[in-house]
């Protein structure tokens, strides 16, 4: 994935270039707006990182101008920390995330392989139907099975594991689940998403040999398929 | 005083305006007075000069010199006390017939009109009377003079005007006092505040401005300044109280962190030993970052930015959707939970930071709420209710609750940050409500209200 930052944190860069780079992405980096600008048109990239405050033009305004010139690079907005949490505006702007520092290098992950992943998945139809290994999820019907039997699943639990399996194989974060699955930005005191995808766990993996829901340690979740399974997992 | 500063001082040129105003009425409404008294009599002395002239100069005309000298004798003899006056002379001016000694020196106006002194009459001070006459030519060139003695209108004159001068000048007296005695009150209470305010700035943080007593503009004044006095200094102490505690408090978890950083370093662990305190370790630190988001959030809810971002919210679906996302972690404590709500309810708030604050109760009635017990979620109009049968928060301690950091003895060891009272009522604030604490008999009973 080829990824441009715009950051202007000489310490916030370095720390997000690393993280990504690790992860094994293509990291381009601009610390002022001018130069992020310049980059973000000339080349072409898969997702864009961009810092609010910046020199030169400002994080929104580098996001007006792309959208103005038709440029549809999904963008995530990073705002600092005592900044306004103004996720409206930078939606507004054409963002299409929105992650207040500081932010944990897994979540930040998560949300970009998810946005670029929304990116590469419109144009095409409406999906009808998820599936992942032997779980099968119907769109329309509402209705999960799994090798063939039927789980019922309360419509929260659904969205639940609609949203794990519309990222299966990336991890998705508690803040990300929080967000699509309850529609809410908020911090919970205690880990409370943990104990709806227990639940979820029970009905989706409880009766088979392998299970499909992972726990990522420090990040999140991942719904994935046994084979890919690896040393992630750190999960019950 | 020097002369420009009395000039600037307010209370001297409200004084003078007030001093102007007063004495330029009350000389208006003197003048009225002298001119329907004074003004009124000497008209009419006017007028009954005329009325004789006329009639002496019809019979002068009826009957001759003769005539009209015998009438003016008669006159003369009729008024012993000298309060006519006759004079008929020849063309020369020299006296015919008259109770004047002479013609009078004074020089007539346009309309033959004179006043003069009599000097040659006796009269019981000895001091020579007014007079006001009025010359008239007969036919064949004879001097008529005719007039009136004016002693009693000229005496009523001078009283009046007397009268008038002492009371434009007691008036301008009294006004200038009381102009002074009023604006000095004013500029008095001015200046108090205006003391408060340099001793406040000096440092003495805890000055109030002194009430009047009477509820008047001044003490409105003073009280909109005291209760805005109040509010920063509750702020400035917040914002004390706030990082005194962020000191204290996130000691201990950095030095968890800390002791933990160096436990690594110090043993060779094995790799899954090693795994989980490395775990530990970020879980500390991701505590340390919730602990800032919180207080950041706080900091953000209190300065009211948020406002403008108010929408119309159901609160009784985020109560449902809170009850929603927290009933299984009530179940997992076999808790019994239960989630009213009487229908539709319309706030303007923000609906996020709604939802935040009534899980954060949620949250603390689960958390505190010993297994077995009960957990109930009501929304009922425009007040949200968390109600458990936990251990409650005694009645002392219901205030400090909701200040930052502060957790109560008993629930020290309990997980949390002791912020989520104080964003609560953050939000509650910022939507123009409150939270109050209630006894359930047994547990606590918090009530959320949206104005």
């Amino acid at each position: 994935m080829r990824v441009l930052v715009i950051e202007d944190d000489t310490d916030v860069a370095a720390y997000i270039v690393k993280a990504l780079t690790e992860a094994g992405h293509n990291v381009s980096h601009a610390d002022n707006g001018k130069d992020g600008l310049v980059m973000a048109t000339t080349d072409d990239f898969e997702v864009l990182v961009v810092d609010r405050m910046l020199p030169g033009p400002d994080g929104l305004t580098i996001i007006r101008t792309l959208r103005a010139s038709d440029n549809q690079t999904p963008a995530l907005i990073l705002s600092a920390l005592g900044d306004v949490d103004d996720r409206v505006k930078g939606l507004k702007a054409g963002g299409d995330d929105y992650l207040t520092k500081p932010f944990a290098a897994a979540e930040l992950l998560a949300r970009l392989e998810a946005l670029t992943r929304r990116a590469s998945n419109t144009g095409i139809a409406a999906e009808t139907a998820l599936s992942v290994a032997d779980l099968e999820m119907d769109l329309l019907a509402r209705t999960v099975s799994r090798a063939g039997t039927a789980i019922d699943l309360q419509p929260r639990e659904f969205r639940l594991l609609e949203c794990l399996m519309r990222n299966a194989g990336s991890v998705v974060t508690r803040t990300m689940l929080l967000e699509t699955v309850w529609d809410y930005h908020f911090d919970p005191q205690t880990n409370v998403i943990d104990v709806h995808v227990s639940r979820l766990r029970q009905k989706i993996d409880r009766d088979f040999a392998s299970p499909l829901i992972h726990t990522v340690r420090g990040a999140g979740y991942v719904l994935r398929e046994p084979a890919q399974d690896a040393a992630q997992d750190g999960g019950s | 005083m020097k002369p420009r500063r009395l000039l600037k001082s307010a209370t001297f040129r409200l004084a003078l305006i007030y001093m102007l105003l007063f004495g330029g009425s009350v000389a208006v409404l003197l003048g009225f007075l002298y001119w329907a008294t004074v003004g009124v009599l000497s008209e009419q002395v006017d007028e009954t000069i005329q009325a004789d002239i006329k009639g002496l100069a019809e019979q002068y005309e009826r009957r001759g010199t003769p005539g009209i000298a015998a009438i003016i004798g008669e006159r003369v003899r009729n008024d012993p006390g000298g309060r006519t006056v006759y004079l008929l002379t020849d063309p020369l001016r020299r006296p015919l017939v008259g109770n004047l000694s002479g013609w009078p020196t004074v020089f007539p106006d346009e309309d033959g009109w004179i006043t003069f002194e009599l000097v040659d009459r006796d009269t019981p001070d000895g001091k020579p009377h007014p007079a006001r006459a009025r010359r008239f030519v007969l036919q064949g060139g004879l001097n008529l003079l005719v007039g009136r003695e004016v002693r009693e209108l000229e005496r009523i004159r001078r009283m009046i005007v007397n009268a008038m001068v002492w009371g434009i000048g007691i008036t301008l007296a009294l006004a200038f006092a009381g102009g002074i005695a009023m604006s000095r009150s004013t500029a008095r209470r001015i200046e108090t505040i205006n003391q408060t305010s340099r001793d406040i700035m000096s440092g003495d943080l805890d000055r109030r401005i002194p009430s009047g007593g009477t509820g008047d503009e001044f003490d409105q004044l003073a009280d909109s300044l005291n209760d805005m006095l109040d509010r920063i200094q509750g702020l400035m102490e917040g914002l004390r109280h706030v990082s005194d505690n962020i000191a204290h408090d996130l000691r201990t978890p950095l030095t968890r962190l800390r002791g933990r950083l160096e436990d690594l370093d110090n043993h060779a662990l094995d790799g899954e030993e090693r795994t989980r305190r490395i775990d530990a370790a970020v879980a500390e630190a991701d505590g340390l970052l919730a602990i800032f988001n919180a207080l950041l959030r706080i900091t953000q809810i209190e300065a009211g930015v948020q406002r403008d971002k108010f929408t119309t919210v159901d609160l009784s679906e985020v109560v449902r959707d809170v009850a929603e996302l927290y009933e299984p972690v009530a179940q997992a404590k076999s808790l019994v939970f239960t989630s009213l709500s009487d229908g539709e309810s319309a706030v303007t708030g923000d609906r996020d930071l709604l939802f935040q604050a009534i899980a954060n109760l949620a949250d603390n009635a689960i958390k505190y709420t010993p297994d077995g017990g009960s957990v109930t979620l009501q929304s009922s109009g425009k007040s949200v209710t968390v109600a458990d049968t936990g251990p409650g928060v005694p009645d002392v301690a219901r205030e400090d609750v909701f200040r930052r950091f502060h957790r109560l003895e008993a629930s020290r060891n309990a997980p949390g940050s002791g912020l989520g009272l104080s964003l609560v009522k953050a939000v509650a604030q910022l939507h123009g409500g409150d939270i109050r604490l209630e006894d359930n008999r047994p547990g606590l009973r918090a009530v959320l209200t949206i104005a």
